[in-house]
């Protein structure tokens, strides 16, 4: 029905605006996803005057269709005339700065931000600041925290009185009756020190920071510590210390364990913010004070940071500061009534070893690992292992053998077989770091064990396993280790067994190459297509079609081509198929 | 302390002096309650009329929003009603804006769960008014399980003009498009719409008897029978268990949560009560897990008082903070407490609501009627409290004045703005003039849920099926 007669390029615009407003959800968003199409085929003047105006009344739609519009807007400015005009996206795009959905709104702000710098000075102070000071005087604050985020983008362009005012209403929002404004405040009041002029940020910031951070609401507070990070970085060194530190050292003290937590988790961005002399004189203690928190949430937080902190001390003093006070707290941790808190500690404990060098490894160190190892929470044990390549580069990870064995035998037996996948995953890198020997003796049969345990992901990764560690170890160990026991798995009575055979042949052939494949492989492949199970006799033929490729073509043609003719008229229709794609995929036919 | 006597035999009933006075005003002052001589009088029912009560429409919560322009009601049958007040008519000053429907949706719909084989009621538990973020009004309701929060939102304009169809749906002949038409907005009838923005479900094992919203207006709390979870408004796929009172072996099992609430202002407080008439205040500032609670309010029980129903009466139906922050109320089967939040040992003041029932506890056993959640609420400024009774009675004290009163909510006394007379229940012995007995009342008619206007002198109280809507007499 398309408008044969009509013009042809209005009815697909036609139909987009029409479908605008249709009741379907999807069609509607797919409109506005191409809304610049539409702008484009009514030309800039009728999207200012008639396009615009429909969209900022449109704000009773899904969230979806809003999200997408805001975006949308944010890139519009050519599609109504360029910079001059790119103040009409003002409207659509302050009433959705006033929708409750919070990914709506800070859309909506994303893309004020991105066209507040197409506006001309004079545009700027003309129609962004006034729009800026409506949402931040307004009823509900929804609008005023969307005026939060646009403080900062305007304010370097804009004349000194003005500049005043925006100061002004930034302290006015600081103070808000509601937490969800003081929350957004807080928040952006890091990004705008950092356009304001050094002698503001010391005359407003600091008095909003230092309120915000002790305001009744833990959610405000714990904010403050993010814009700690940025306000320290602003500040000369002189400063810090009497400005940002009174506020810093009763955040890491705070009654509530959120803000404590918050302090934490942003220990090594403060860490670098504060510089070497506070953190050596405050930040030690404190980090100290939060790895022997009450709450096991800061701890957590705190432990995870140990190696970072460690990592950024000052040179003249690392190894004192980690040995005399570090290290006690990480001990006490090792022992931790917390899981959570072990994992943690677990998965950065060890990057301390590179900088503490062999020996304080080998006194202070290794004893915690040994006894991590031996933990009874899988996660920590997991941990451990997979960060072994640190201490390998250190001491070798000969050290650890002795307990390393018997952790990973334990995990590779653990009854959860999610604890399984993750100790099969780092077979490869353990048998790269502990060498050919090493693990023929000790691991070579706990990955054969698992190409026959009772979960699928278990024997599939088993496979994939295997297939690496012939990547890493080469063929030749290949063809005397791994596939005379793959091999034999052919014969077992189990038919999900003989399928593993199957599954390990093909992922194998490659690494192994063609003579190994054709002359060991191969035999046992075609022996199975006369299997009783149908299951097995599908996967001969995908297997076939995997390996032919690696194959000599004499194989080919002599050995494999008859058998997959055969199952190609099996009365199995599974069979059949999987044989006819693998006879045409490797052009037998 | 004093001795009373009873239909149980002797037992020592604590009472602060403020209740001793206030049972000595009971003969002497009838009208009043609402503080200042208050006379409460008739303004609206809503409701079926007839006396066949369909289950799924009794009301089953009432909730004022925080200007107390709405009021939502919850039923059995997962229907949320909203009425809004309108505005005052200018030429009858004496009579403030009544509240008509503004609002009726389906919250919730009867579920199974096939895990468990259990069937999820639609009844509505609770309601909650989030406070004002935009022009748009959000709720949260809940049923046993599932909290949902909802939008009511109002539209007044539609748009306007298609370019392939007329405005009734014809599709025009595509040929004669020519040009663009760019829909335009046009003003329409109001309509209002309730949409639901988010559902919290599957973190409840037990029922969910209570929801809170926290003053940082971000978090909310939901707790069911053991357990109190905290969420976030904007995250439904994830929530925190911060109370976990069931024991490893549920033989073990000796008491449940009734209800929960978070402090008016400070974010970090909430309260959860339980069937043992204890009340917990927790800070969830001193760890993430709140199972160790930082104040215990309990009123040590008088081993003389102890009879087979002392803990089902104790057991506290219901807990609210005054608007201050400062106190809170709690409601058991027998009485309503004010405690000071600084004072765990014992209730600043006790008010008995119908001590008359002590002597039939055992029947009301019988009949369960001594398993029926009362709840309770403050006035706006909080020198009243207002809790329900049997036959449809209602209560106010007045903590100042030291006055109670009993109310009735009933047919017979809704003519508009007719003063509604004090009732008296006659405890035995000689019944006076204008007294009832207290055998004649009708225990299936009972008020467990009411609602004060947060700053008006204006209740809502919920009947079995019916909303009658009471306001002081303005003179």
């Amino acid at each position: 029905m398309a408008g044969a007669d009509g013009d042809d390029s209005l009815y697909p615009i036609a139909v987009l605006i029409d479908e605008l407003r249709n009741e379907d959800v999807q069609l509607r968003l797919n409109s506005i996803k191409k809304l610049s199409t539409i702008a484009l085929a009514l030309g800039v003047e009728r999207t200012r005057t008639e396009l615009l105006p429909f969209l900022t009344d449109t704000i009773y739609d899904e969230d979806e269709v809003l999200l997408a519009l805001a975006e949308q807007l944010g890139s519009f400015t050519a599609l109504v005339g360029g910079p001059d005009f790119v103040y009409c996206l003002l409207p659509p795009l302050e009433s959705l700065a006033t929708v409750e959905e919070t990914v709506v709104r800070d859309k909506a702000v994303e893309s004020l931000r991105k066209i507040s710098h197409e506006h001309s000075p004079v545009d700027l102070e003309v129609h962004f600041e006034p729009l800026v000071k409506r949402l931040a005087s307004g009823d509900w604050f929804t609008s005023r925290t969307s005026a939060c985020g646009l403080f900062s983008v305007c304010y370097p362009r804009v004349s000194s009185t003005v500049k005043a005012e925006i100061r002004q209403h930034f302290r006015t929002l600081c103070s808000d009756d509601t937490p969800m404004v003081r929350r957004a405040a807080a928040s952006k009041l890091g990004e705008f020190a950092k356009v304001l002029e050094l002698d503001y940020v010391k005359s407003d910031i600091i008095p909003l920071f230092t309120t915000l951070a002790s305001d009744e609401q833990d959610s405000v507070r714990l904010l403050a510590v993010e814009a700690c990070v940025s306000i320290a970085q602003l500040l000369p060194q002189e400063d810090l210390e009497a400005l940002v530190m009174p506020t810093l050292r009763q955040a890491a003290e705070d009654k509530s364990w959120r803000v404590r937590y918050m302090v934490a988790d942003k220990f090594s961005e403060l860490q670098k913010a504060v510089g070497p002399e506070i953190t050596k004189n405050d930040l030690v203690p404190a980090f100290q004070n939060l790895l022997k928190d009450c709450e096991a949430e800061v701890r957590a937080a705190a432990a995870n940071k140990v190696k970072e902190f460690c990592e950024n001390l000052p040179d003249d003093s690392k190894e004192n500061i980690i040995m005399s006070h570090i290290l006690p707290c990480v001990k006490e941790l090792v022992s931790d009534t917390n899981q959570h808190v072990k994992s943690a500690l677990a998965s950065v404990i060890m990057g301390l070893s590179t900088i503490l060098g062999k020996d304080d490894t080998i006194e202070h160190l290794l004893p915690l690992f040994l006894a991590q190892l031996k933990d009874e929470c899988p996660e920590v044990r997991l941990n451990i292992i997979s960060n072994l390549d640190c201490v390998n580069e250190v001491i070798g990870i000969r050290q650890l053998s002795q307990s390393l064995l018997p952790a990973i035998v334990e995990l590779a037996e653990d009854a959860k077989w999610r604890v399984r996948l993750a100790i099969i995953e780092y077979m490869p890198l353990l048998a790269g770091q502990l060498g050919v020997e090493f693990f023929d003796e000790k691991l070579n049969s706990l990955c054969m064990a698992w190409l026959v345990d009772h979960v699928y992901a278990i024997r599939e990764a088993a496979t994939c396993n295997l297939m690496k560690l012939v990547e890493k170890f080469g063929a030749e160990w290949a063809q005397n280790t791994i596939v005379p026991k793959v091999v034999a798995m052919a014969n077992d009575p189990n038919y999900l067994h003989r399928m593993t055979t199957l599954f390990c042949i093909n992922a194998l052939s490659e690494a192994c190459g063609q003579d190994i494949t054709t002359k060991q492989m191969l035999p046992i492949v075609l022996k199975m297509s006369g299997d009783q199970v149908a299951n097995v006799r599908f996967n001969v033929a995908k297997s076939l079609q995997k390996i032919g490729p690696v194959l000599e073509n004499t194989a080919l043609q002599a050995e494999v081509k008859p058998v997959l003719e055969k199952l190609a008229t099996d009365q199995d229709m599974d069979v059949k198929y999987f044989a006819q794609e693998a006879i045409s995929v490797l052009a037998l036919a | 302390m004093l001795l009373v006597e009873d239909g149980l035999g002797i037992c020592v009933v604590h009472l602060s002096p403020l209740s001793l006075s206030l049972s000595l005003s009971l003969s002497l002052s009838g009208a009043g309650g609402g503080g200042n001589d208050v006379q409460w009088c008739f303004s609206q029912v809503k409701g079926a009329i007839d006396d066949d009560v369909a289950e799924a429409d009794i009301i089953s919560t009432v909730e004022f929003n925080h200007s107390g322009e709405l009021l939502a009601t919850g039923d059995k049958g997962g229907r949320v009603v909203i009425f809004q007040q309108e505005p005052e008519n200018k030429s009858q000053p004496q009579c403030r804006g009544e509240y008509n429907v503004y609002s009726t949706f389906q919250s919730h719909e009867p579920e199974f769960d096939y895990l468990k084989s259990l069937e999820i009621e639609e009844k509505i538990n609770k309601i909650r008014w989030l406070p004002q973020k935009n022009a748009a009004q959000f709720l949260l309701s809940t049923n046993d399980k599932t909290i949902k929060l909802w939008k009511i939102s109002e539209r007044d304009k539609r748009p306007e003009g298609y370019n392939l169809k007329e405005e009734d749906g014809r599709y025009r002949d595509p040929t004669t498009v020519t040009t663009l038409r760019v829909p335009v907005f046009r003003p329409m009838d109001l309509m209002v719409e309730a949409s639901p923005r988010r559902v919290f479900a599957n973190a409840h094992t037990y029922h969910i008897n209570s929801i809170s919203v926290n003053s940082d207006y971000e978090t909310y709390l939901s707790a069911d029978d053991l357990r109190v979870n905290l969420w976030h408004l904007e995250i439904t796929d994830r929530s925190f268990n911060i109370v976990d009172i069931k024991p490893a072996n549920m033989e073990e099992l000796t008491e449940v949560i009734t209800a929960a609430e978070f402090h008016p202002n400070q974010c970090n407080t909430f309260v959860y009560s339980s069937s043992k008439g204890t009340i917990r205040l927790c800070d969830m500032r001193e760890s993430a897990l709140c199972d160790k609670h930082s104040k215990l309010f309990e009123e040590p029980e008088d081993p003389s008082n102890r009879s087979f129903f002392s803990e089902i009466i104790s057991s506290i139906s219901d807990v609210k903070f005054s608007h201050n922050g400062r106190y809170m109320m709690t409601r058991d089967y027998l009485s309503v407490k004010i405690w000071d939040l600084n004072m765990e040992s014992r209730p600043v003041e006790t008010y008995q609501v119908h001590e008359y029932l002590r002597s039939k506890l055992c029947s009301l056993y019988e009949n369960d009627c001594i398993f029926d959640k009362f709840e309770c609420c403050w006035n706006g400024n909080d020198n009243v409290v207002m809790t329900g009774s049997y036959n449809n009675f209602f209560r106010m004290f007045d903590r100042g004045q030291k006055k109670d009163v009993t109310l009735e909510a009933s047919r017979e006394s809704s003519k508009p703005r007719a003063v509604l007379k004090p009732r008296k229940v006659s405890a035995g012995g000689k019944r006076k003039k204008d007294e009832i007995s207290v055998d004649s009342l009708d225990f299936n008619k009972k008020i467990l849920h009411t609602a004060w206007h947060p700053q008006e002198n204006i209740i809502a109280v919920a009947t079995t099926n019916n909303l009658y809507i009471f306001q002081d007499k303005l003179n």
